[in-house]
């Protein structure tokens, strides 16, 4: 009896959960299809557009270039160790131009924005919950969805493709510098190598890639902020679940849209 | 008999198992300043949030000019109304007179950007700041001015109604007095009708016509200003003189 108490308990445990975990998930797909909504639907508000393209662009940029250039040297050591054991230091050049710019670009530009920008918005966003500020916008007659989530989503979607384009240029240079500055690559060959091996599908998937997690950053870090609660635990909360959920839909559509691409 | 500019009808608000509102009925003649006084968690805010949707109520009705409040009377409503938050609510990523000028700024009621700060400057002269607090940003205010801004803010435009949630909260007892003095001259000045929540007993006496009890989510009582040291009712009785025994339970 005590055994069938505790396995009918167990299962009511993880029923709880995976209902929780729908409504959750139906939550944020309301809340994706109201922001879209929102942004095509006037008023528009340009300048508050402009100023988030800003901040989440411009200001993204040294954070995704830094990575970016890391990264890129790593891969080609890494791959130059790889290759020597088969005798093929000379695919160095095409491995990381293929891997930044189809994977490696894409992906840590959406995790490094993640961390940066998917924090930021949800603790703005929610702390103007916890202080009444939301509540104040609608008492002003301006739509919250409108004035504070439409612009941070289109900007997200905007801001990403072009960091993502940064990312993949300077992930290629953080491998032409080590391959030509440490691996002894000749300049002139490693360019080549690398513009051989790309092809416009590679391009056109790392930013389709980048704008996919732009949206997905932006959605999630907003509808944290916006149904935040509870004060500033609920701040904290709202911020590290913006980073947590971004990230792994991130790694998930990542492997998704790679299917995609990898079928066509 | 004049229509009542804001009629709640049966209102009812839950909170899960929670019942904050039990059916509340109330009207408030316009240009009068209502004030509705009960403990903290009796639901005052609840109320106020419902009847500019900020949360969406149960059950029972709400009318504004005897019409009931949808979507597109709410919209109208909205744009000539004010509302002073508990906090002030500023926007801290904008200056003073942009918090002040917010719908000057931007929407239907824009205007040039000079002639929306010299709009705010002159709302911010109203409420005793001067032009140099015009381009501080709120979190370099102290609380008194942050509560200036923000009545400010809620009389940029004239509304026709204005709504006051907790206005002294965490002020002294003199720069209390300041905002309550203030709200009775602008809402007298501007005709407005004004509903304010309080559990403060100088603001109510400052600002009322007319106050109302909330308890156990329903109206207890209301009647004019000046009865309600004489009421028997055991509510107001109990509530007005801070009594520890009575029909409100002190440990709630």
């Amino acid at each position: 009896m005590v055994i069938l108490t505790a396995a009918t308990g167990f299962l009511a445990a993880i029923g709880r959960a995976a209902i929780a975990l729908c409504a959750a998930t139906g939550a944020l797909v309301i809340f994706a299809a109201q922001a879209v909504a929102h942004a095509f639907a006037p008023p528009l508000y340009p300048g508050e557009l402009a100023r988030q393209l800003i901040r989440i662009g411009y200001f993204s940029l040294p954070v995704v270039g830094l990575t970016a250039l890391f990264t890129g040297g790593a891969l080609a050591l890494q791959i130059y160790a790889g290759g020597s054991r088969f005798n093929a230091e000379a695919v160095v050049p095409s491995i990381v131009a293929i891997g930044v710019v189809r994977e490696l670009g894409p992906v840590l530009c959406g995790l490094m924005v993640a961390g940066r920008v998917g924090a930021s918005i949800a603790a703005e966003l929610g702390s103007m919950r916890v202080t009444e500020q939301i509540d104040a916008l609608v008492t002003l007659s301006t739509n919250p969805m409108k004035f504070l989530v439409a612009p941070r989503v289109v900007a997200g979607t905007l801001a990403l493709p072009l960091l993502t384009a940064v990312s993949d240029i300077i992930g290629v240079m953080g491998g032409y510098l080590v391959g030509t500055g440490r691996l002894g690559i000749s300049p002139g060959n490693y360019i080549q190598n690398t513009i051989n091996y790309l092809t416009t599908g590679d391009i056109v998937s790392s930013l389709v890639k980048g704008a996919v997690f732009g949206f997905i950053i932006a959605v999630v870090g907003c509808h944290q902020g916006y149904n935040s609660r509870r004060g500033a635990q609920g701040v904290a909360q709202a911020t590290r679940n913006a980073v947590v959920a971004a990230s792994i839909l991130i790694l998930a559509a990542n492997y998704l849209l790679t299917e995609v691409f990898f079928s066509t | 008999m004049t229509t009542a500019r804001i009629s709640l009808r049966g209102v009812t608000k839950a909170f899960g198992a929670k019942r904050v509102l039990r059916g509340v009925d109330l009207d408030i003649q316009p240009g009068e300043s209502c004030v509705i006084i009960g403990g903290s968690g009796t639901g005052k805010s609840v109320m106020l949030k419902c009847i500019i949707g900020l949360v969406r109520h149960d059950g029972g009705q709400i009318l504004i000019d005897g019409q009931p409040m949808d979507a597109r009377r709410r919209e109208a409503f909205l744009r000539h109304f004010g509302m002073l938050f508990q906090g002030g609510a500023l926007f801290d990523s904008l200056t003073v007179w942009e918090n002040v000028a917010f719908r000057f700024l931007r929407g239907a009621e824009r205007l040039p950007r000079a002639r929306a700060r010299a709009l705010a400057v002159e709302k911010l002269a109203r409420v005793g700041l001067d032009a140099a607090t015009a381009d501080l940003y709120p979190a370099e205010l102290s609380g008194g001015m942050q509560k200036r801004v923000g009545l400010a803010r809620a009389i940029a435009t004239d509304p026709q109604v204005i709504f006051f949630d907790e206005p002294t909260t965490g002020l002294d007892p003199i720069m209390a007095d300041v905002i309550n003095r203030l709200i009775r001259e602008i809402v007298v000045e501007m005709g407005a009708t004004a509903m304010t929540i309080t559990h403060d007993m100088t603001s109510v006496r400052r600002i009322a016509d007319r106050v109302a009890m909330l308890h156990d989510g329903v109206i207890q009582w209301t009647g004019p200003v000046d009865e309600i040291d004489r009421t028997d009712n055991p509510y107001v009785h109990q509530f007005v003189n801070g009594l520890p025994e009575g029909p409100i339970a002190t440990l709630r």
